[in-house]
């Protein structure tokens, strides 16, 4: 076998060839040259607040991918009654339920959108090389994310829940419980989805990774829910909720960034 | 001029069971160009990633300005402009969003900076048409002015002139040679010849198995 790398120039043999032994017949330097300084770096805040502009900019001329999602959650609480019973009181019951499972499954597919696109045109490999934090950049990707997907969920939630009977009381505790919990199902989704950039079929393994990490929402947003539901105090599986949230958003964009460099690789 | 240069020393990269590159060196100064050839496979595309620190050397270190990249990587990349196979354009948007979503995360970009880099690519036309739209040729042209707008040191293309007819590839040529002319350091991956003579552009040809 050749060896790789075989000099072209004598000079590339020896390691390390010293800077500069070549230097061009410098020519007076043109307007264009940009090396000379480098430019100040953009703060922080700019870089998330262009992202988040970007992914808002797109999903407004892409509306259909995330129109998807809250159909989906309407028609899957719609069905409940269609299979259950349209006994008022036994809806009543598995309001609660029925309305965080919808909620689980509807995050569950726009999910799929997170990352993929940025990932397919090399915008991710952008990102990680633009001199910013990484780990900075994919939260503010995932807040722009929630707004579009979770904060609409909010909306739709109580109405699902009086349509399914709950006491028009109990919105509030509704509308808090899902949006609180729609921050944690995104940032915990959001290390799934960066997990499985790499794989060719995402589809089957997004859910397998996401569901089960996902159940302690369910259980507080779903406690949460009835206790509204039933007029009752709802503050502490809402803390739960919020403690969930809080440990995402420490540290679900970090793992969401290794991830996504392994995946750049 | 400074100090500024690009030294790799004695890289080792291995994808799966295929050793990449095996004791590769070399060191590119302040106004220098490295040409990286060689067939398809040969481990171009995998020598400019492990350069730009996407990946991973099982051994031998890249240094610039006499420092591992892996010390400071943020600052590395501050100074770096990569422009891979596909440009980095969103489709929806227009010539002149992508590069202002794409380059301002890393500096603060003006309407005129960013007009004024589509002129110098030719693109003063086609600016604000979704690039969608766009023919290769002309996203490629895009990815260019891209990367005027990022104002780095170092430059790493990966096949810089595909798509490009033969005034886009004078265009290569050319910001190629602006950009040395400023002290800059280039590291191209090309099959096709720039044209660019000059004694301070060399080349590296990467061989096959």
């Amino acid at each position: 076998m050749n060896e790789y790398g075989a000099p072209a120039s004598a000079s590339y043999g020896a390691p390390a060839a010293p800077a500069g032994a070549v230097s061009m017949n410098a020519p007076p330097v043109s307007p264009m040259d940009v090396a000379q300084v480098t430019p100040p770096q953009g703060s922080p805040l700019t870089a998330a607040g262009l992202v988040v502009a970007r992914d808002l900019k797109l999903a407004f001329r892409k509306r259909g991918q995330w129109i998807q999602p809250l159909i989906f959650f309407a028609i899957v609480t719609a069905l409940f009654p269609l299979g259950i019973s349209p006994e008022p009181s036994k809806l009543r019951a598995i309001a609660p339920g029925a309305v965080w499972i919808g909620a689980l499954l509807s995050s569950l597919l726009a999910l799929e959108f997170l990352f993929r696109d940025d990932a397919h045109d090399g915008t991710l490999e952008q990102y990680a090389l633009s001199g910013q934090s990484l780990t900075w950049l994919l939260l503010a990707k995932t807040a722009t994310h929630w707004l579009l997907t979770g904060l609409p969920l909010a909306v739709m939630a109580p109405l699902a829940a009086l349509s399914l009977g709950a006491p028009i009381g109990s919105v509030p505790g509704i509308v808090a419980a899902v949006v609180i919990g729609s921050v944690a199902l995104s940032l915990i989704g959001s290390i799934a989805a960066a997990l499985t950039l790499g794989v060719r079929r995402s589809g089957a393994l997004l859910p397998l990774l996401t569901l089960p990490l996902s159940v302690p929402v369910l259980i507080f947003g779903a406690r949460a829910t009835e206790l509204a539901i039933g007029a009752e105090s709802y503050s502490a599986p809402l803390y739960l909720l919020g403690a969930f949230a809080v440990l995402g958003v420490t540290l679900a964009p970090l793992a969401s960034a290794v991830a996504v460099r392994i995946s750049l690789e | 001029m400074s100090d500024r240069s690009l030294q790799a020393q004695n890289l080792h990269l291995w994808r799966g069971d295929r050793h990449v590159l095996r004791g590769l060196s070399f060191g590119v100064g302040a106004g220098e160009c490295l040409l990286v050839t060689g067939s398809n496979g040969t481990g171009k595309t995998s020598l400019l990633r492990s350069l730009a620190g996407l990946m991973y050397l099982e051994g031998g270190q890249v240094l610039w300005v006499g420092k591992s990249i892996r010390d400071d990587l943020h600052a590395f990349h501050s100074e770096l402009a990569y422009i891979g196979h596909e440009p980095p354009l969103k489709l929806d948007l227009t010539a002149t969003e992508n590069l202002r979503y794409w380059v301002g995360i890393r500096r603060r970009l003006s309407s005129r900076d960013i007009k004024g880099a589509l002129d110098r690519v030719g693109g003063t036309h086609w600016s604000d048409r979704p690039v969608r739209t766009l023919s290769a040729g002309q996203k490629r042209r895009v990815a260019l002015a891209g990367l005027i707008l990022m104002a780095a040191p170092l430059w790493l293309l990966d096949e810089p002139t595909t798509n490009l007819d033969t005034q886009g590839q004078q265009l290569v040529s050319s910001l190629i040679v602006d950009h040395l002319s400023g002290g800059g350091v280039v590291v191209a991956a090309i099959h096709h010849d720039l044209g660019i003579a000059a004694p301070s552009i060399r080349r590296l040809e990467l061989a096959g198995e």
